[in-house]
């Protein structure tokens, strides 16, 4: 038995505590929205924030998780970074097929978070693990900027 | 049957009533076939609704002109666009296209996809319900329109029926029907049910494009919300009842057979639930798909590793060159007097070219989660062929095809990997064995290594040039494998040419005075299939950088060079200009930094982009700008067409620089992100997308770029270090500079081919 | 002068025979009833044996991967040519299921096969020999309990002179110990436990002490790090500087029992498959024991300035997100391939994202400027797999030498602090295994 504190809720589920933290997401929690890309860190879909730093939940174990607070995208929209993040996405139309952007959307975050207002450096620095195979890249970078002149 | 053929009755009152209301609106119904209404699979009665979601859906009560709208009684206005949507916009492209003459704000919608149904959906250009080939908005922008316009004239209809007015005083906007002289007004849902019962209209004009209120403007996509807060489903996110989740290998060897496994370790891992064999692959069912993995990476398994065990990528390009001469080549275009402007050319140009295998990598990995049962077989998938995919099940399955619901979900990413059903199939052989619902998802590896990859190609080129450096003769001798064959179920009569082979190459933008063009079929042992931009993607890198070569071959300017060769072609002379002028082309740049162009017409429209490099002492490529300038004749949706430039271009640029599947001993040795690369944030170039007003019929779009990208950074890298680079991914190594080369190429594992 | 002739004659005749006599004399067997008798029998014995084999850290050679562990075949490419470890399962055929325990210990402690040929010292009995025969004993009652895998390994690819086994006798000679370790009264029980652990059982030395020209430890430099198979083996001494001298106790004791310690990164190579393999399954009081005999160690100074950067600038400018501004201004190389491949699991302050393994700040891999376990890593991947543990890092063997060489030196900048300057070419060096 393993508690984890996911978007505000503390729960106890029945894994190994080796079990990464993205299928206890994905198939447990049935938290869909994080999303599995490669399994080794080197695509960023899964990204969820971990007491509010980005962490590749594919390779995060529950047990390294610990009782610190993981947030998904499903409540990223709950801070007015986050809601910010979310309306420039819209607004610019960032998506195509979307299976990266909950992902690239963690780490937007993360990122104004840290910088609220990033240069073109910071956001290499910050995004460049999030993998966009649609190739978004000139709008994710176009909708960070967005966001953070709000 | 008269009516145009997009509009189809019905004849079998009970149909009627099973809806509510009894208008098919679709592509292609012809009048000896039976048509039936959405949501409905031939003979599948109640199985599947239209959305493709659930397990099975009630029949629909309301107004549903089948086919493409639907309208509930409570007001919900949904759309059912026929292609997938797969990143590239379609469901708000397409939505458009209905919403636009349905009088509907795109605000006002839902938009799902078709279910699968070929009497429906078939679309027009592919002849079949596929999405692909940049094909969808040319296939629907009539049809679309139509069925929007019909729903629309019937909804009026009804109101004037009701209101006892001529429908000629009633106008539609926004979802209501409003008198004009009264100012009396109906919603949609309110006239749901009597619309139905209206007469079906017959050629209702369109509206008038000065009257378009959608079509043409940059509206904002209608999945993007989705898209952006997680609650977007995917084929991988499907969660059903009972369902387990598997964790799959396949023979390791393309062709290759299970022999034995000893399962004893994963059964022994908490929470696996199942071992399935079939012929060529292994699966663990589990409760979750960690449990899968660790019980799959216990397994001992015995391979045979069959046909392809020593297949090699240095003994696959070598057949590719042994077939070129050997295998009598197929004349697709032969014009003028190639040999005799051979003869008298002032200089001859000549060079040969090859392109890699190719996976395509689609972000979300491919899965499919599938119940089947005694009685009939529910799928979950994001796929670009669904009703291959309900033939592929009930084939595996034994099932009679109206017992396969396939329910269609967002694709995350397709480009052409998912016109393949393979792992669809695999996944209703392996589902027969257990009585659950079960998800199979492939992990990356998986992914990587049994994809369907696009082949490699192996080109010889020549030209006569005359006097004043313009070509007399062109000549392209094109080496590789059938894709249309290998699709087909009927393959591909011998000694026909394969139009994918030769597309891009047998017609190019430019004027010669005479024309060789040829192709070798030479198929790899192993599957293979289309990749984003087809056979445009093969050809157009060749033709564009042999252009380059021609130009430099006669001191002159490569855009210069281009335009004197589109004396009969404006528009794409046109988008040239345009793009060399915003990329300032011919502005000084510092060393080792160029631009390159590249220029095609693919797909119906027109598309030139220069791309600005600098290239570092070790090789290193900066790609810092583009400029695309794309004429793809009446757009609906400009904004989405930059968006598709911009992706397609990154899409295209991870290929020239990276992508190389390769094989040792049958085996890929590429396995993930680490090895077969992709392109990141910081190495996209700025992107700057021109799209060209235009009334022409609307051209494809979703390829175009990614046809682009390879050449004009192989342009832009001659440009910038005049080494030309003739085979993909661009060896880095061969363009640092003097001093360095030596370091550089060291240790350099590509298969380097180029230019030797 | 026919006389001096004839002495000189007889001279070489008789150094001849005696050489003879050395190299060629049959090895004789010890008798080792006695330390049967004191050994429990049964279970007891091989429950001995199977913690003693962890602690020797057999399975490390003698499996490949973690299939058929014990089967054999695992290729060693040394300087002199390739040798594969044998399979110690007791099949009658491939195994040892034929060996007697005195044939068992002879090979334990002398080096020898059953059938009397000289066994290359890459099996570790210049270790081995200080074990106990009782504790020989009791690993062979394990093996032996094990299920026969019928697998023969393949022969050996030595180069002359060295597939000549009869010349390691005058190795051994210089080289192995004639005694079983003998516990030293000056020390605490702790320490001569945690001895018999770290030079017997651990036969640690065999990686962490450089060799000589002749391939012997060089026992002058006991611990002082070395280079074995491409990859380096830390100074382990007691200095504060270039060993361990500084490390706490409880450090110590993670690093050996997990694979990691706070402040010092995580191990990865052979001395993560000896945590895997052998150091994770000691009990807590041996692990101390180690640490208390490590601590004995005389500290010797490294061959290199490899010393640990304690908080580099560059660190502590950087949020977990993006690098130091002063690093950011500039374009990159380094920094681009970090941010991309890197970055997600390290993080820019060192302090590992997903897991604290991936922890790179203190790690002595990043403070080394020659690089060589960094390449390793970079080209291979590291892996570490416990029953309760699994993280990996992937191999980026795609990448360029260019590349790879930048990120190594943006590497070694950021989190050591140290200004490297490794070159394509050595990436190249490190990929061909030179
Ligand atoms: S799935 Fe975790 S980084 Fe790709
Ligand atoms: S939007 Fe498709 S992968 Fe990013």
């Amino acid at each position: 038995m393993v508690d984890l504190n996911i978007n505000g809720e503390i729960r106890s589920y029945d894994v190994p505590d080796d079990m990464p933290l993205l299928w206890v997401l994905r198939d447990v929690a049935g938290l869909v929205g994080t999303k599995f890309g490669c399994g080794i860190a080197q695509c960023g879909a899964c990204t969820v924030h971990v007491d509010g730093r980005p962490a590749r939940s594919c390779v995060m174990s529950v047990s390294a998780v610990g009782n610190r607070q993981i947030r998904t995208i499903e409540a990223i929209g709950r801070d007015p970074v986050g809601q910010g993040v979310q309306k420039a996405w819209v607004d610019l139309d960032v998506v195509q097929c979307g299976y990266c952007q909950s992902g690239q959307i963690m780490s937007a975050v993360a990122l104004l978070n840290v910088k609220r207002e990033p240069s073109d450096a910071d956001i290499d620095a910050a995004m460049a693990g999030n993998v966009c195979r649609c190739g978004t890249y000139p709008r994710i970078r176009a909708a960070i900027k967005t966001a953070s002149k709000v | 049957m008269s009516g145009p053929a997009y509009i189809h009755i019905p004849n079998r009152i009970s149909r009627r009533s099973l809806l509510g209301a009894g208008l098919v609106i679709g592509f292609a119904a012809a009048a000896s076939r039976k048509a039936h209404a959405a949501g409905e699979q031939p003979g599948l009665g109640k199985i599947q609704d239209v959305t493709g979601k659930g397990q099975t859906g009630t029949a629909f009560e309301g107004f549903a002109p089948g086919g493409f709208v639907r309208i509930s009684p409570d007001g919900r206005i949904t759309l059912i666009v026929p292609n997938v949507e797969m990143g590239q916009g379609i469901y708000t492209g397409e939505a458009m296209l209905i919403a636009e003459e349905l009088e509907a704000g795109l605000d006002q919608v839902q938009v799902e996809t078709a279910p699968p149904n070929e009497q429906l959906y078939r679309q027009p250009l592919l002849k079949s319900q596929t999405t692909g080939g940049s094909t969808s908005i040319r296939g629907a922008y009539g049809p679309l329109r139509q069925a929007g316009a019909a729903a629309r004239t019937m909804i009026i209809g009804a109101a004037a029926q009701r209101w006892r007015v001529p429908a000629t005083e009633c106008t539609a906007s926004r979802g209501v029907v409003t008198h004009v002289r009264t100012n009396r007004t109906l919603s949609y849902g309110e006239l749901a049910l009597e619309a139905g019962r209206q007469p079906v209209p017959q050629n209702v004009p369109l509206k008038d494009p000065s009257q378009w209120k959608l079509i043409g403007t940059p509206a904002r996509r209608t999945d993007s919300p989705g898209k952006t807060d997680g609650t977007a489903t995917f084929g991988i996110d499907i969660r059903v009842p009972g369902m387990k989740v598997a964790a799959v290998a396949a023979s390791p060897v393309i062709g290759g057979k299970l022999v034995s496994v000893d399962d004893s370790a994963a059964r022994a891992i908490p929470g696996v639930r199942d071992v399935i064999r079939i012929a060529n692959a292994v699966a663990v069912t589990a409760d979750h798909y960690w449990a899968a993995r660790q019980g799959l990476a216990a397994l001992r398994i015995t391979w045979d590793d069959g046909p392809n065990a020593g297949m090699s990528s240095a003994q696959l390009i070598d057949d590719l060159k042994g077939a070129y001469g050997k295998v009598k080549a197929i004349v697709a275009r032969h014009d003028g007097d190639v040999d005799g402007a051979m003869a008298r050319a002032a200089q001859r140009v000549e060079a040969e070219y090859e392109l890699p295998f190719l996976a395509h990598a689609t972000m979300e990995p491919i899965n499919t989660t599938i119940h089947v049962r005694p009685d009939g077989c529910d799928v979950w998938v994001g796929t670009q062929v669904p009703t291959v995919a309900q033939q592929l099940v009930a084939q595996a399955t034994g099932l009679p095809l109206d017992k396969v619901a396939v329910h269609n979900q967002l694709l995350g990413g397709g480009f052409g990997r998912r016109l393949e059903a393979d792992s669809i199939q695999q996944a209703a052989e392996l589902a027969k064995h257990v009585s659950y619902p079960v998800k199979i998802i492939w992990s990356r590896e998986e992914d990587i290594q049994h994809d369907m990859f696009r082949p490699a190609y192996y080109d010889r080129m020549s030209a006569a040039l005359g006097s004043d450096g313009l070509p007399l003769a062109w000549v392209d001798h094109i080496t590789g494998g059938s894709i249309t064959a290998h699709y087909m179920p009927q393959g591909l009569p011998p000694g026909e040419i394969d139009p994918d082979a030769v597309e891009g190459a047998k017609e190019t933008p430019y004027d010669f005075p005479a024309v060789h063009v040829d192709w070798t079929r030479a198929d790899p042992p192993i599957p293979f299939t289309w990749w984003r931009g087809v056979g445009p993607t093969h050809n157009v890198f060749v033709v564009e950088s042999f252009v380059d070569e021609l130009a430099h071959a006669a001191k002159r300017d490569p855009i210069d060079y281009r335009k004197a060769l589109l004396g009969k072609n404006p528009r794409s002379r046109a988008v040239l200009e345009m793009a060399a002028e915003k990329a300032g082309w011919g502005a000084p740049l510092p060393p080792r930094s160029g631009r390159g162009v590249s220029l095609h017409d693919s797909f119906g429209s027109h598309l030139a982009i220069v791309l600005q490099v600098a290239v570092a002492d070790n090789g290193e490529i900066k790609l810092q700008r583009a400029v695309a300038v794309m004429d793809c004749g009446l757009t609906i949706n400009p904004d989405q067409v930059k968006a598709q430039m911009e992706g397609g271009l990154n899409f295209g640029l991870t290929a020239a620089l990276y992508s190389d599947i390769t094989f040792r001993n049958g085996r890929v040795q590429q396995s993930n992100f680490n090895d077969y690369r992709m392109l990141r944030i910081h190495e996209s170039p700025a992107i700057e997308v021109h799209v060209i007003r235009s009334t022409e019929d609307p051209g494809g779009v979703g390829e175009t770029a990614t046809v682009s990208a390879a050449p004009a950074l192989g342009n832009a890298l001659f440009a910038a270090t005049g080494v030309r680079l003739r085979r993909y991914p661009f060896d880095r190594g061969r363009l640092a500079s003097q001093a360095m080369a030596s370091n550089a190429r060291q240790g350099t594992t590509a298969l380097a081919s180029e230019d030797r | 002068m026919r006389r001096l002739g004839l002495t000189i004659l007889a001279i070489v005749v008789v150094l001849a025979a005696a050489a003879a006599a050395f190299f060629f004399w049959p090895h004789g067997l010890t008798d080792v009833a006695e330390a049967r008798s004191r050994l429990p029998t049964g279970a007891d014995s091989v429950k001995r044996g199977e913690y003693l084999a962890k602690a020797a850290d057999c399975a490390a050679c003698h499996s490949v991967g973690s299939s058929r562990p014990y089967a054999g075949g695992l290729p060693f490419h040394l300087p002199f040519g390739t040798i594969y470890a044998t399979n110690i399962t007791p099949d009658r055929d491939t195994g040892i299921g034929q060996w007697s325990d005195a044939e068992f210990v002879r090979a334990m402690h002398h080096g020898v096969g059953r059938d009397g040929r000289d066994l290359y010292p890459a099996f570790p009995y210049a270790s081995y020999a200080l074990m106990s025969t009782e504790d020989a004993l009791a690993i062979k009652d394990y093996l032996f309990s094990l299920t026969p895998v019928h697998a023969e390994a393949p022969p050996h690819q030595l180069k002359l002179p060295y597939d000549q086994s009869y010349l390691l006798r005058a190795w051994k000679l210089l080289f192995v110990p004639r005694q079983q370790f003998n516990p030293d009264p000056g020390q605490s029980t702790a320490q001569n436990r945690g001895a018999y652990l770290v030079e017997a059982l651990g036969h640690c030395g065999e990686c962490h002490t450089p060799r000589n020209k002749l391939y012997g430890l060089d026992s002058g430099q006991k611990f002082a790090g070395a280079v074995t198979a491409g990859w380096k083996a830390y100074n382990i001494t007691s200095d504060a500087t270039a060993g361990i001298g500084a490390w706490s106790d409880q450090a110590l004791a993670d690093y050996l029992s997990k694979g990691f310690a706070q402040g010092h990164g995580a191990a990865s190579g052979s001395m993560a498959e000896a945590v895997e393999y052998s150091l994770s399954h000691l009990t807590p009081e041996d692990i101390k024991a180690m640490v208390a005999y490590l601590r004995t160690v005389p500290g010797h100074p490294a061959p290199h300035e490899l010393a640990v950067a304690p908080s580099p600038r560059s660190l502590n400018d950087s949020t977990h997100l993006t690098p130091a501004p002063a690093e950011n201004d500039q374009e990159s190389l380094g920094l681009e391939v970090f941010q991309g491949a890197c970055a997600s699991c390290h993080g820019f302050d060192g302090t590992g994202v997903n897991d604290p393994r991936a922890a790179l700040a203190g790690s002595q891999t990043v403070n080394d400027p020659t690089g060589v376990n960094l390449l390793q890593v970079l080209l291979q991947g590291s892996r570490f797999r416990t029953d309760h543990v699994e993280a990996a890092m992937p191999s980026f063997h795609a990448y360029r030498d260019v590349e790879l060489a930048a990120v190594a030196n943006y590497v070694l900048a950021h989190f050591g602090a140290k200004s490297a300057q490794i070159s394509p070419d050595q990436v190249a060096r490190a990929r061909r295994g030179q």
